[in-house]
């Protein structure tokens, strides 16, 4: 898909898929632009994983496990990490709790995953569209940003995986210019816990919802309003369309699929 | 080879007045933790809006036997004997309620109900509450699968990589099938 570029320019050239594995899952860059430096896809999985090494909780040298564990103080910490806990900070606020990157975990250990993946991959799409790229889809884990069209006639159509059965979709949305989050725990049962109910699911055993995606214009906030209205069950669909410009899908344990308004709009 | 028409009007008036149930006001957000919306129910063979049909056991059974949580039978709805023979799709007749207009349109095939797209909904009012939700079957989603062909990408909760591969593989495959 890419090298030497046939008139004999040696700047290397992208056009199409490439996947790896950064940040502990699948980060999977498509750009349908010919034109895209491969410098700029290089640069943006290396952003990926520098945005792991600080940020991973599985890395004793992070600089979130140094300031979980005491050993940096937050305000001696990165100007990004600052940042991302500010905003960890207002997503606590704005959720009402149920977002909370000091309670997700069960060792009470700080967390801000929750809204990592969305943020680093809003900031490898700004990598590419500096590099001139504006027509492309990156997704890390399911978290997914798509700019522009993928053939030049219409939206990317992005299938929002059943949660019951793996290899199906439950719903299809058509979109540019936006990201889509889901967020769920039928990939790692338990891994979502309530930070409003010292970490216990909203019902007492059980999530209300298999799935909360959020679509809306930046991932960032996508991916965390995901994490939140998982936690809050039904009510989330009803608060994600509350944020201006956000959408979401639920689908709950009963099978029904709620969409909102702004989701609706976007289905394909 | 579509039913008689009557038939066809009880079955879509049936079904909007099930999509209006299930449409939540910005009134009912105070007791969305007890009273539970049931989901799109077709008539049963007396035609009785409301009545609920066993699933058929063709697709029924692939959703529940995966699933951890076991499956009420109001969620899913399944072909109308009053249908048998239907393929293609209808529109049901404007049903004026207290909300607004609500309008359905029904995609059959042999009889059975694949698809249901509501076609008016109340939904500025419910614009103004932020908020228009409506339940929807399984069943619709099955039909959304079978035009997955056009699917570019995958959101969903997969953070290893084997169900990252999964899904991806599930996409290009269907692609494929274009």
């Amino acid at each position: 898909m890419s090298g030497v570029a046939a008139d004999g320019v040696a700047t290397r050239r992208f056009g199409g898929m490439r996947v790896e594995h950064i940040m502990g899952t699948a980060i999977g860059i498509d750009v349908r632009d010919p034109g895209v430096d491969l410098a700029a896809v290089d640069a943006a999985f290396e952003w990926f994983r520098d945005v792991d090494r600080r940020f991973s909780t599985y890395r004793a040298d992070s600089e979130i496990s140094r300031i979980g564990s005491g050993a940096l103080d937050a305000s001696a910490a990165s100007e990004d990490v600052r940042a991302i806990l500010a905003l960890c900070d207002d997503l606590t606020r704005t959720t009402g709790g149920a977002f909370d990157a000091t309670r997700h975990r069960a060792d009470g250990s700080l967390d801000p995953s929750g809204v990592v993946k969305g943020w680093a991959v809003d900031e490898a799409a700004r990598i590419l569209e500096a590099a001139g790229g504006r027509n492309f889809t990156i997704n890390a884990g399911g978290d997914v940003v798509a700019r522009g069209t993928p053939d030049g006639s219409r939206g990317w159509r992005v299938g929002i995986r059943h949660p019951r059965i793996a290899d199906r979709v439950a719903a299809v949305l058509e979109v540019s210019d936006r990201a889509v989050a889901t967020s769920a725990d039928y990939e790692r049962p338990g891994h979502i816990r309530d930070p409003r109910r010292d970490g216990g699911p909203a019902s007492g055993g059980k999530f209300d919802l298999l799935s909360m995606t959020v679509v809306g214009p930046s991932l960032t906030w996508a991916d965390a309003y995901a994490t939140a209205a998982f936690v809050m069950g039904e009510a989330g669909a009803a608060w994600v369309a509350e944020r201006p410009g956000y959408g979401a899908i639920a689908i709950t344990t009963d099978d029904r699929v709620i969409w909102t308004p702004e989701a609706d709009a976007l289905r394909a | 080879m579509f039913p008689k028409r009557g038939a066809i009007a009880i079955v879509l008036t049936a079904l909007a007045l099930v999509l209006l149930v299930s449409f939540k006001t910005p009134d009912d957000f105070g007791r969305l933790g007890n009273g539970r919306t049931a989901g799109i129910v077709a008539p049963g063979p007396s035609g009785a809006p409301g009545a609920t049909a066993a699933p058929s056991a063709g697709d029924g059974g692939a959703l529940g036997a995966t699933g951890p949580t076991p499956r009420p039978s109001a969620g899913r709805p399944s072909a109308a004997p009053t249908a048998a023979a239907a393929t293609g799709q209808v529109t049901g007749t404007v049903v004026e309620t207290r909300f607004g207009p609500v309008q359905v349109r029904a995609t059959f095939q042999n009889g059975r109900i694949m698809d249901v797209q509501a076609v008016q909904l109340p939904s500025d009012r419910a614009r103004s509450a932020q908020i228009s939700q409506y339940a929807e079957p399984y069943l619709r989603s099955e039909a959304l699968q079978a035009q997955s062909a056009q699917i570019d990408i995958v959101s969903g909760a997969t953070y290893t990589s084997e169900g990252y591969a999964r899904s991806l593989q599930s996409a290009i495959d269907q692609a494929q099938h274009q």
